[in-house]
């Protein structure tokens, strides 16, 4: 079902919410990861207040979907959309990556139990979501009403087990995993296509019996469009491609790729913070 | 010790793999729990998973030759209450995954097993690539892993049953060469529990603690050793972590002093964990059997055993060593 105008505005302005959480988390924090956040705050508010059958009163519901984070290091983003959608407090995301707090620096699931994985180390996080998916239909066969969603990087692809994974994905034809490939196409070491080059994306999912789409990753309706499509694929498991710009919503961040692995100093952050404030504005008025 | 197999020191003992008595608890485990899965990297039928896979097709998974993929499927698997069972010979698993083992199953503290085949030189013909001797320090030095070596098939087939009932990582290793049986049915077992296996008349000059297959290499070497007048008390230690602190500081108390004998490498194995615990609690003097900073190679397992100076003449020469230094 196609979003409405109102739906669509009211995601924007979450996302745009999500990431002025982003920037003060890292001011706060003083370390961490600024781009792929920023990048993957439409596709994580579209989840969080849109496609996953979760309740964050209950986060353990054992017929919850599961939203399994593989690359760990973007995990702001995580942690500002559950505690947007109230999973815990937003005042609790200062306390990013200090001692004592349950927002680890990669996700720890010993110190956050809502999480469904702890990582960091990248390439496993598909094959931990491909274990699921079995076990779920292990134990309900082809009536599946709950969807395993595996969030990942286009870096993490040049890790061998992400392969690994994709084969046995294809192999058990599992239609109830829905991995969401955040295509940002950078790395620390610079561009994908520098460091490792990854194309042809598309037909190397395609090759491993995968259905794969390709789609706008700043673009809510493509966004939940390609779920809706990924549920009604009979016998594949589902790759969407979600082309995004590192950094989105900060000009001075977007497509640089120093901007991996470090967090914005007061300076910077102010001046996101101000950028992101009008583009606040900036929606409300588009929607009007 | 009257609970051994009365044939233990016999010639025509019985000889049974311990990677068989994993396949037959791990079948048995499976008729117990309806959680329990299994999972394999294309070695069903050399790690004896294949029993569990005949009964239960529907509760099996293979993942072909992928082995960091095996460990975080297992994780995720046991992230939805299934108590997997991965195997795969050691040497790949817990070897080439072990990030995965660390990251995905201990940091995450799922309820996973891991069954690790073909340890030690005793392999065999196969050579160095496949002959894992650094497998239980790789293990034992992970947060919550619970490690276990079986002396024997009988044993191995009680420690996989009760690591499907134990909630946590673990992982049992195994070998590839049939061995002699050295307990029975009635032998008691318990996870975290080591027996003395051996007893003198006398009061004992030297303890023993020995692990996996070797136990019987000590235990002979026990008896000739009670020939020559030497009493020694023999340690059967299956479970290397967590260690049996009690029983391993009161055989040092008794005999001040401790020969460790494992088919792995000395740095890092059961020796130095017990090193580890006796510099703590009672410092004694000891002494190592086990390979020292080598890689293994082809050859017959017995020869093997012996080359690297752990057969039971290499075990009666570092006790005898190790008494008349003391």
């Amino acid at each position: 079902m196609a979003l409405t105008d109102k739906e669509i505005q009211s995601l924007e302005e979450r996302a745009n919410d999500i990431r002025k959480s982003i920037i003060e988390m890292l001011l706060d924090a003083g370390s961490g990861h600024t781009a792929g956040p920023l990048g993957m705050a439409d596709v994580f508010t579209a989840l969080y207040f849109h496609i996953l059958k979760q309740d964050p009163k209950n986060p353990s519901w054992p017929k919850r979907d599961r939203l399994i984070l593989s690359n760990g290091h973007i995990c702001p983003v995580l942690y500002a959309a559950m505690a947007h959608a109230g999973f815990f407090p937003i005042s609790e995301l200062m306390t990013l990556r200090k001692f004592g707090s349950r927002l680890q620096g990669h996700p720890h699931r010993e110190f956050l139990p809502m999480l469904e994985t702890s990582s960091g180390p990248l390439g496993s996080g598909l094959s931990q979501a491909v274990g699921m998916a079995l076990v779920d239909r292990m134990e309900r066969g082809r009536k599946i009403d709950r969807y395993f969603y595996c969030l990942m990087s286009d870096g993490e692809l040049e890790e061998g087990q992400s392969w690994e994974a994709a084969m046995l994905g294809g192999k058990e034809k599992l239609r109830n995993l829905i991995a969401i490939l955040d295509r940002n196409n950078i790395q620390i070491d610079g561009f994908t296509d520098n460091v490792m080059p990854l194309e042809p994306l598309r037909e190397k999912w395609e090759a491993f019996n995968w259905h794969v789409q390709e789609i706008n990753g700043h673009d809510f309706t493509e966004i939940v469009g390609a779920v809706e499509t990924a549920k009604a694929i009979f016998d594949k498991p589902s790759m969407i491609i979600a082309h995004t710009i590192p950094g989105k919503g900060v000009k001075e961040f977007e497509r640089d790729f120093h901007w991996h692995g470090k967090p914005p100093n007061k300076e910077q952050a102010e001046m996101a913070l101000a950028e992101l404030r009008l583009l606040g504005e900036k929606i409300r008025s588009e929607h009007e | 010790m009257s609970s051994l197999n009365p044939k233990v020191f016999d010639e025509d003992v019985e000889q049974i793999a311990i990677r068989t008595g994993f396949g037959e608890g791990f079948l048995l485990a499976g008729k117990e729990n309806p959680n329990v899965v299994g999972l394999c990297a294309d070695l069903t039928d050399s790690t004896k998973m294949s029993l569990f896979k005949e009964l239960f097709p529907e509760r099996f998974i293979e993942v072909g030759v992928a082995e960091q993929n095996l460990a975080s499927v297992a994780s995720g698997m046991a992230a939805m209450g299934k108590i997997p069972f991965i195997s795969s010979y050691a040497m790949f698993s817990p070897g080439r995954n072990w990030e995965q083992i660390r990251t995905t199953i201990c940091y995450n503290n799922v309820n996973v097993k891991i069954a690790g085949s073909h340890a030690g030189v005793s392999v065999g013909p196969d050579g160095g690539t496949h002959q894992a001797l650094e497998d239980i320090a790789v293990t034992r030095v992970l947060p919550r892993m619970t490690v276990i070596s079986p002396c024997d098939a009988i044993e191995a087939k009680k420690a996989t049953v009760a690591a499907a009932k134990l909630v946590g990582p673990t992982y049992i290793r195994l070998a590839r060469e049939k061995t002699p049986v050295i307990t029975t049915e009635e032998t008691p077992f318990e996870i975290g529990k080591a027996r003395i296996f051996y007893q003198g008349k006398k009061q004992a000059e030297v303890g023993i603690i020995a692990t996996g297959a070797l136990v019987h290499k000590a235990l002979l070497a026990a008896k000739r050793l009670e020939a020559d007048g030497i009493s020694v008390k023999v340690l059967n230690l299956s479970t290397i972590k967590p260690l049996d602190k009690e029983t391993v500081v009161s055989l040092a108390r008794e005999t001040h002093a401790i020969v460790t004998v494992e088919e792995h490498q000395i740095a890092a194995g059961m020796g130095s964990a017990v090193a580890e615990c006796l510099a703590r609690n009672y410092p004694i003097r000891m002494a190592f059997i086990g390979v020292d900073d080598k890689f293994g190679q082809s050859g017959k397992p017995e020869e093997l055993i012996d080359y690297y100076g752990m057969g039971t003449d290499s075990i009666v020469d570092v006790v005898r060593k190790l008494r008349q230094g003391k």
